[in-house]
């Protein structure tokens, strides 16, 4: 049985809330690669948008290109109104404290403790004392169940915790919107779960918008309330979970039943291909 | 028929010359792109220091004073026992040498000038480079496979101004300190074996140094081990930054930094004595 079945989550109704984050004819290069080609797409103020797609579909550029680490070739990027590549670094710096990202392996600093690491964008960011910010980092702590493991390194932590640290870092500064890069991968259906429930609890406690971007069907399908489909740079559809299922387009079907595009050749057809490509 | 494979193998020569030549060309672009780098890093790391308080973004001096411990205290084992060492040996050539022509009492003047506009400087480069230009390339090279660079990007965090600048700022102030460090011990065990070989008291020893080296001498060592210092940070910084391929990629970019530095450490020290010195 998939959580999905067991848990059912009322998603809310988001008609009519404003974009946060606007992407208009995005067009991204590696090298004289084409990556991403002219991607749109709009994430609304609340809202989970999951971002999914197999392996080398361009989930993780699109990303990258989102948090401001990848120039893009042309297109925009509005991220709470702001042009993320039209406005001074200044500017892009202040944009920057009102997002949260939580990365796929953590990114969490080896030489510093947990709390050490959950305290460094309050200590950058803000003139606070450092009682007020220790305050603050533990009250993170808590809202994703990491009480307790403050004196923590990194080196010490399961998968499960680093991910964990790994938001509570990310929503230290209670951003506007988060990003979270494969937030389940690597990790036991268990623990997967319970990162799943975090991201929901964080979106109705802290009102953020949520961008995930993940390969993990089951997960995608539990937490988002639209999905924007990606494949070899394209977006294939952007939908809501049932109407990602009910697709018919031959690629998203490939994805959700986990098959590859041989698989729907005929043997004969797949053959020539294969005798094809050797010769 | 007969002319095809002659023309062949001219092609193929042609082939190989152009290929060796491209990738000549490459690589020069690249030394080229990385001076610039180094030269872009460093600018901005001066901008950091000086400017980084009014835009907000301090170097946070508790990340220097870590770096300084790193960089100096730290070191002071290494550096005292091979300066040590190095004294003892340069007074037994120096001594061996002046013996041929009957002035081994004239060892203090060479061996004054040689350690502290020379040895004392060029060892604890070599010595810096090894241990924390290593270690400042490994360090970086892991940051960025852990997307830990990423992170402070993300953040708002500029990398240059919280990894770099500190760094930097260490160095330039622990590497001429502890080459002056090196300078006393390397003298001083210099001059144990200059008493013990030559019977010359040990305050003879010091008065002639004294005669011998001008605060000028010291002070030309002391401009190398600074100009070392900003070297083996950019040289550490540059190779942390360009690490790609995981754990084997960072074991081959440190190796490069440490290889590199020194290289860089020794062609800097005679453009520098060539300059200053004739």
């Amino acid at each position: 049985m998939s959580h999905a079945e067991a848990a059912p989550y009322q998603r809310p109704d988001l008609t009519g809330a404003p974009n946060v984050i606007e992407i208009h004819d995005l067009v991204t290069h590696y090298g004289t690669r084409k990556i991403l080609h002219n991607v749109s797409v709009e994430v609304r103020e609340g809202e989970i948008m999951v971002i999914m797609g197999g392996s080398g579909s361009g989930k993780s550029t699109l990303l990258n290109t989102l948090l401001g680490l990848l120039r893009p070739t042309s297109g925009a990027v509005r991220i709470l109104g702001q042009d993320l590549w039209g406005i001074s670094d200044v500017e892009r710096t202040h944009l920057r404290q009102k997002i949260g990202v939580a990365f796929q392996g953590g990114a969490l600093f080896s030489s510093l403790n947990v709390l050490e690491n959950i305290l460094l964008p309050l200590r950058e960011h803000t003139k606070l004392d450092l009682n007020t910010m220790r305050i603050m980092a533990r009250l993170k702590m808590q809202v994703v169940n990491l009480a307790g493991f403050e004196n923590l390194m990194p080196a010490e932590l399961s998968g499960g915790m680093i991910k964990r640290a790994a938001f509570a870092r990310a929503i230290v500064m209670d951003p506007r919107v988060l990003f979270c890069d494969e937030p389940s991968a690597g990790l036991d259906p268990i623990v997967a779960s319970a990162i799943d429930d975090l991201i929901l609890s964080l979106r109705d406690a802290m009102g953020m918008s949520i961008v995930v971007v993940t390969h993990e069907l089951e997960s995608a399908f539990r937490i988002a309330d639209r999905i924007c489909v990606l494949d070899r740079g394209h977006i294939l559809m952007v939908g809501t979970v049932d109407e990602v299922r009910a697709s018919q387009n031959e690629r998203i079907q490939n994805l959700l039943n986990r098959r590859t595009e041989e698989e729907n050749l005929d043997p004969d057809e797949y053959l020539k291909r294969l005798t094809a490509a050797a010769s | 028929m007969a002319e095809a494979p002659i023309q062949g193998g001219a092609n193929g020569l042609s082939t190989k010359i152009t290929a060796v030549l491209t990738r000549l060309g490459e690589k020069a672009v690249a030394a080229v792109a990385e001076i610039g780098l180094g030269a872009v890093l460093f600018g901005q790391s001066v901008f950091w220091i000086f400017m980084g308080r009014r835009q907000a973004q301090p170097v946070r001096i508790g990340a220097t004073f870590a770096r300084c411990m790193e960089v100096g205290i730290e070191a002071l084992p290494i550096v005292t026992m091979m300066s040590i060492t190095i004294g003892i040996m340069l007074a037994i050539q120096g001594i061996y040498a002046l013996r041929v022509f009957g002035a081994e009492d004239q060892v203090t003047i060479g061996l004054g000038l040689s350690v502290v506009r020379e040895f004392g400087p060029l060892i604890t480069g070599i010595l810096i480079s090894g241990r924390t230009g290593s270690s400042l390339a490994a360090r970086i090279g892991t940051m960025r496979i852990s997307q830990e660079i990423d992170a402070l990007t993300v953040m708002g965090i500029n990398p240059v101004r919280f990894i770099v600048a500190p760094a930097l700022i260490a160095m330039f102030v622990m590497v001429p300190l502890l080459a002056f460090w090196a300078d006393m011990v390397m003298l001083a065990g210099a001059g144990w074996y200059v008493t013990v070989d030559l019977g010359m008291t040990f305050s003879a020893y010091v008065q002639r140094l004294t005669e011998t080296v001008t605060l000028h001498d010291v002070m030309h060592g002391l401009s190398k081990a600074g100009l070392f210092s900003v070297l083996i940070t950019l040289v550490g910084v540059i190779n942390g930054a360009s690490v790609s391929g995981g754990a084997e990629g960072v074991g081959k970019m440190t190796t490069r930094s440490v290889v590199l530095s020194i290289s860089a450490i020794i062609v800097t020290d005679m453009v520098f004595a060539y300059v200053t010195t004739r």
